[in-house]
């Protein structure tokens, strides 16, 4: 069961603000959510290998080339708040 | 004899090392070349982190993995993913850091160590690979931060996160650990020591193998000696008040040379840890026995043949093999035909002590000029050469210059800015060796000379020897051999 509590914590975690009602609804959401995987969970899967990927593909890989950056101006072009060729962000706490 | 740990102190280390050899970042192509270029110019959409991009492992980071857990004979792991560790901070743009969680690519290894009471085994617990994050400056101290500046230059170098166990009793073992720790790596040629940054270690330290502390982001070997050895005097203290050890972080500052504790967290420490969808798993262990086949000749092996081919002391043979650049430059210089225990002498004694006594920390070595940069100032380098240590080592040997010439010859060409052999050295300045009817006639010139400090020896004024040695030397400009000189006179004068 997801209580007020646990959903008070996903949103901080999220930094996600939510209110009092808020919290009550997702509440409710979660929980039955959470109820239907637990109908899944009633079902055999002893001798079933977890499926992680759809794909069964291993190594990707890259060689180790280089390639072109990105200019500095264009890293910074969809910000206002730079200095110095940096991002500059609040003091963080 | 056993060493006993009479304050039952553990220390476990975890060391964060940058692949900073290879070319390109972990998961996109940007180069790695960014330690004096301006901010965000080293960077690319996956290494920024923004929607929509997919990242690529880069194969040779794969490798030095392999390499790294090889070389502290570690277990490699027959399948291998990565994870996303979830957390909220600017030095990371996606909102979590790509890592590996409970399959790390090397567990169970091991580092021999000189330890407290002889050879002491450190045990690895594991090693993995994740991404580096960008880097933030404060503007201002940490504590009165006004804001921060990101730079993601640095944002996606690789990285491989080592964890000990704790089984280092001293703060002097866990720096001898992190010594020969990087040694290997640099032996493996997967990581330069010298960049900023290269390396970053978290220490855990417990005393009366009571409760453990941790103290976060320490950037050099010696720092993290200090921080121990501050933190052991804090823990004890506490204890002896009747207080106890709570389990927490802290900051070392640097500075003051003590630790601090870091604000608790209100909340616990929550990554919701999950597979990273976008990069497949690795099955890599048909990789080893060619990986293994590259492997170099690493520090012990070295030691041990260093010793058995060319007849040094364990003490030399450890010194010249702490750096891999050093064991090379010593193996050209003997390749050369000098004898190689004059030549042992010459670079672990002196030619290391002389560059410890300036700071200079050995970067490069190119089969025939090492080079050397100021631990703190990269900007002033030197070098010496293969041919001139030869040049030294075989003049010494021949006895024409005294062990004092030859220590003023490496003294200059480390503190000199224009190219001069040995010879030329000598030459200028006048310090070969007298010859020795110069030396006899100086010995006959001075005892005529000094009537007084003659008598006064003779009536037993030892001191008046040295003054007599010295007036020689003062003749023969420095160039006489004062241990010869000092002979020569108690013969002249006693028979």
């Amino acid at each position: 069961m997801i209580t007020k509590e646990d959903v008070e914590h996903i949103g901080w975690l999220a930094r996600i603000e939510i209110n009092e009602q808020e919290t009550v609804e997702y509440m409710e959401k979660l929980n039955s959510v959470l109820e239907y995987f637990g109908q899944i969970d009633e079902l055999q899967t002893e001798d079933v290998t977890p499926t992680y990927h759809v794909a069964e593909i291993y190594n990707v890989f890259r060689e180790d080339m280089v390639e072109e950056c990105l200019p500095q101006e264009t890293v910074l072009a969809n910000t206002e708040n730079k200095q110095d060729g940096a991002f500059r962000v609040p003091k963080i706490g | 004899m056993a060493y006993e740990n009479p304050d039952g102190i553990r220390i476990g280390l975890e060391i964060h090392v940058q692949l900073n050899k290879l070319k390109t970042k972990m998961f996109c192509g940007c180069s790695t070349d960014y330690h004096n270029a301006a901010p965000n110019t080293h960077t690319c959409p996956v290494c920024l982190g923004l929607p929509g991009t997919l990242p690529v492992l880069n194969k040779k980071a794969v490798e030095a993995a392999i390499k790294v857990g090889l070389a502290l004979e570690g277990e490699i792991a027959e399948e291998t993913q990565f994870h996303r560790k979830n957390y909220f901070y600017p030095d990371l743009p996606k909102g979590f850091q790509i890592t590996q969680y409970d399959f790390p690519i090397v567990s169970k290894g091991k580092v021999v160590i000189e330890g407290e009471d002889g050879e002491h085994v450190v045990g690895i617990t594991r090693a993995h690979m994740e991404e580096d994050p960008g880097k933030l400056v404060h503007i201002g101290s940490i504590e009165k931060s006004k804001g921060v500046l990101i730079d993601y230059n640095r944002s996606g170098m690789s990285l491989i996160e080592t964890v000990t166990e704790p089984d280092m009793r001293s703060p002097k073992e866990a720096r001898r650990f992190l010594d020969k720790f990087r040694n290997i790596l640099e032996y493996l040629d997967v990581f330069d020591g010298n960049l900023e940054g290269a390396m970053r270690v978290d220490a855990n330290v417990s005393v009366h193998w009571g409760t453990r502390v941790e103290i976060k982001n320490i950037s050099s070997h010696k720092g993290v000696e200090r921080a121990l050895l501050y933190e052991i005097m804090r823990q004890k203290n506490v204890i002896r008040r009747g207080g106890k050890i709570v389990l927490e972080t802290r900051h070392f500052d640097e500075g003051r040379g003590v630790t601090t504790s870091m604000r608790t967290k209100e909340e616990a420490e929550d990554y919701r840890y999950f597979r990273e969808p976008d990069l497949m798993p690795m099955r890599v262990t048909d990789w080893i026995p060619a990986i293994k086949d590259t492997l170099p000749e690493l520090p012990d092996a070295k030691r041990t043949r260093f010793m058995e081919q060319y007849g040094i002391t364990d003490m030399h043979a450890r010194s010249l093999t702490s750096k891999i650049m050093l064991a090379d430059f010593y193996e050209g210089v003997c390749a050369k035909g000098v004898d190689p225990k004059t030549a042992a002498t010459w670079a672990a004694d002196v030619f290391l002590g002389e560059l410890n006594y300036r700071d200079l920390a050995i970067s490069s070595y190119d089969g025939r000029t090492i080079g050397f940069i100021h631990a703190k100032d990269p900007e002033i380098e030197n070098s010496f050469k293969v041919p001139d240590m030869v040049e030294l080592v075989t003049l010494f040997a021949e006895g024409k210059v005294s062990d004092r010439a030859a220590v003023e010859v490496i003294r200059t060409i480390l503190d000199g800015t224009e190219e001069k052999t040995p010879s030329q050295i000598i030459e200028e300045k006048g310090l070969f060796k007298a010859e020795d009817d110069l030396v006899t006639k100086a010995v006959a010139e001075t005892i005529a000379e000094n009537a007084a400090a003659v008598q006064d020896y003779l009536g037993g004024a030892e001191k008046s020897l040295n003054f007599l040695v010295g007036q020689v030397m003062k003749k023969t400009k420095g160039t006489a051999d004062a241990k010869t000189a000092r002979e020569l006179i108690v013969k002249e004068l006693k028979g």
